[in-house]
């Protein structure tokens, strides 16, 4: 691992202060995927900021809704009780991930800021256009079972392997960020991840210097609350990243959808969110076909990679079985 | 070509040697009867057994290390002071800041219990318990501990009472090699706090009821995280499953008895090799 100088911020400020000086500074946080990333080398921060003592660890209801503390832990965030009751998608897509330790030491904002999984990402003998800007993209014709299908450029074919996430774009998240001036701004979080573009090496629209302060979920998205349900697939049982995920979430008018949520995970450079999807099920019945359609709407415009078009069928049935999950008819 | 064997030992330094006292000048006070052993092991001349021997000899003589010492060859870097309880017991540690707690407690500490097996998060080999929650000693930062209490598996017997847990394993076999024990004892230990406190699983039916109880599923998926290559699982979800439901069960391995010993001792005829 490469040095690097440690600073253990007391507050806020400092934390964004330390932070915005040094362009090649990161925060700590669980650092479990950042410290893994630097023994491989493939972060190299020069000064990494502490911002576990930072209090931002509260998971409390607001007006809006509830508020989510940045560094409460994937465990404590996974079972507090105002979450399994109100938002049980997201305690679901949580514990679907990573293993006991990983997920006590893991914080939300985090979580958020996973990297990808790619394999050529982790390897530093190969390209990587989102490693090394301008390298190339060693998956566009590699080994690319775990790459997209959907949203990739020639530049990148990386995908974003978190399952949190995906249960908070069904959720209508919002991530709120403090700015190293002290001013705050919310950011819808469909709106957090990028696509790649000529731009892998930016996974987010984080500028450099903002610190995440919270989670929020609004009141709304309580009403997916009894009829939710995340669908993890992958090569083994538990603690593996998924070959494709399916965040369901349904607000039921008895049979009838009233209003409907389909993420995919592990299938795009970030959780993919279908519209198209969406728009078949609202107003329609409950049913397996209805299901059907809107998971040939959700990948229609599917493009898979040369090994990995096993990816399109799964996702496809994928989506049926959470939403059959989720509406309770299986 | 066969190596010539001689009798008399060598007057020089061939090569080899050479180079290795060049690299590693501490062999120098190896003494000389051992390396005279070590020569003689060798066959005649130090190969690179002989050479890896003398390693090994020199390494070993500077067990076992003195807590607190500073044992790394390399300068320290970007040094941080840090105080924190390690089973019990307040150390104040001067790091380089990229020591993780893992080889703060092997290299400083000489706890040498928690083990070292993949450094990257996926096997739990290195499993210790920070302000009693498991955790993965090789992606902490030993920095970012000040004032916190870690318990390591050389903390969890009382003397010589073993830990419940410890017990367990012991009784269901739930280890071969034993290099994933401790992590999986520390793992145990923290994933039955966890259930106490009614924390959910993957596995859980329903998320949004509280169950303390824990099926053989359960158990299985909150172990997930840590890895035995000997593959003595059914044992660790045995050992699990007494201490988590505090009802004994039988033991279902016993040492052979004499007379078993000697019946399976009798060479077999076709391969003529003993089998225990």
């Amino acid at each position: 691992m490469r040095p690097f100088e440690y600073v253990r911020a007391t507050d806020a400020t400092s934390a964004t202060a330390a932070m915005s000086a040094l362009p090649q500074a990161k925060y700590l946080a669980g650092g479990s995927n950042l410290l893994d990333l630097m023994k491989e080398d493939v972060e190299r921060p020069t000064r990494l900021v502490d911002i576990t003592r930072l209090p931002l660890r509260d998971i409390q209801r607001t007006r809006a809704g509830l508020s989510i503390g940045a560094l409460a832990t994937n465990t404590e965030t996974a079972n507090h009780p105002l979450i399994r009751e109100n938002y049980p998608l997201l305690t679901q897509a949580i514990v679907a991930g990573a293993s006991g330790q990983l997920r006590n030491m893991a914080t939300n904002g985090g979580n958020l800021l996973q990297r990808t999984r790619c394999n050529y990402f982790y390897d530093t003998s190969m390209p990587c256009n989102k490693r090394e800007v301008g390298s190339g993209c060693g998956a566009r014709e590699g080994l690319n079972k775990i790459g997209a299908i959907l949203g990739w450029s020639e530049a990148c074919v990386a995908t974003y392997p978190g399952d949190m996430a995906t249960a908070l774009y069904a959720l209508d998240a919002r991530v709120r960020v403090r700015a190293p001036d002290g001013r705050e701004r919310l950011i819808a979080i469909t709106d957090f991840h990028r696509l790649p573009g000529d731009t892998p090496q930016r996974d987010n629209n984080l500028e450099h210097g903002e610190l995440i302060v919270a989670i929020e979920l609004p009141v709304s998205a309580g009403d997916f609350a009894r009829n939710s349900h995340y669908l993890k697939v992958r090569d083994r049982a538990s603690y593996a990243f998924a070959m494709v995920s399916v965040a369901a979430a349904l607000d039921m008018d008895g049979s009838r959808i009233r209003q409907a949520r389909v993420v995919l995970g592990s299938v795009a450079h970030k959780p993919w969110r279908s519209a198209e999807a969406e728009a078949v099920l609202v107003g329609q019945r409950a049913d397996e076909a209805t299901f059907q359609r809107a998971a040939e709407a959700a990948l229609r415009d599917a493009r898979p990679l040369a090994h990995n078009a096993h990816k399109v069928e799964l996702g496809r049935r994928s989506v049926v079985r959470a939403l059959m999950r989720a509406s309770r008819l299986a | 070509m066969p190596h010539e064997i001689k009798n008399d030992l060598p007057s020089e330094l061939n090569a080899d040697e050479a180079a290795l006292l060049r690299e590693m000048p501490a062999l120098n006070d190896v003494g000389q009867a051992r390396r005279t052993f070590m020569m003689q092991t060798g066959g005649g001349g130090v190969g690179l057994f002989a050479a890896n021997l003398l390693a090994t000899e020199s390494a070993l003589a500077q067990m076992p290390p003195v807590p607190g010492a500073a044992s790394a060859p390399v300068v320290a870097q970007n040094v941080v002071k840090v105080s924190f309880l390690v089973n019990g017991t307040p150390h104040a540690l001067d790091i380089d800041s990229r020591v993780v707690l893992l080889d703060a407690l092997r290299e400083r500490l000489a706890l040498t219990g928690s083990k070292k097996g993949c450094d990257q998060g996926q096997c739990g080999a290195c499993t210790v318990l920070v302000d009693g929650q498991r955790v993965l000693s090789c992606l902490t930062l030993a920095a970012t501990l000040q004032g916190r209490e870690v318990t390591t598996i050389e903390g969890l017997a009382k003397g010589d009472q073993l830990h419940p847990m410890q017990a367990a394993f012991i009784k269901h076999d739930g280890f071969q090699c034993g290099y994933c024990t401790s992590g999986q004892i520390c793992s145990a230990v923290g994933m039955l706090g966890e259930a106490q406190r009614g924390q959910v699983s993957h596995v859980t039916e329903n998320v949004g009821k509280t169950t303390t109880r824990l099926t053989h599923d359960e158990i299985k998926e909150r172990m997930s995280g840590n890895i035995c290559r000997c593959g003595a699982y059914p044992g660790i979800v045995a050992a699990i499953q007494e201490v988590h439901s505090g009802r004994q069960a039988a033991q279902t391995w016993g040492f052979a008895t004499e007379t078993q010993l000697a019946m399976t001792t009798t060479p077999s005829k076709e391969d003529g090799h003993a089998t225990v």
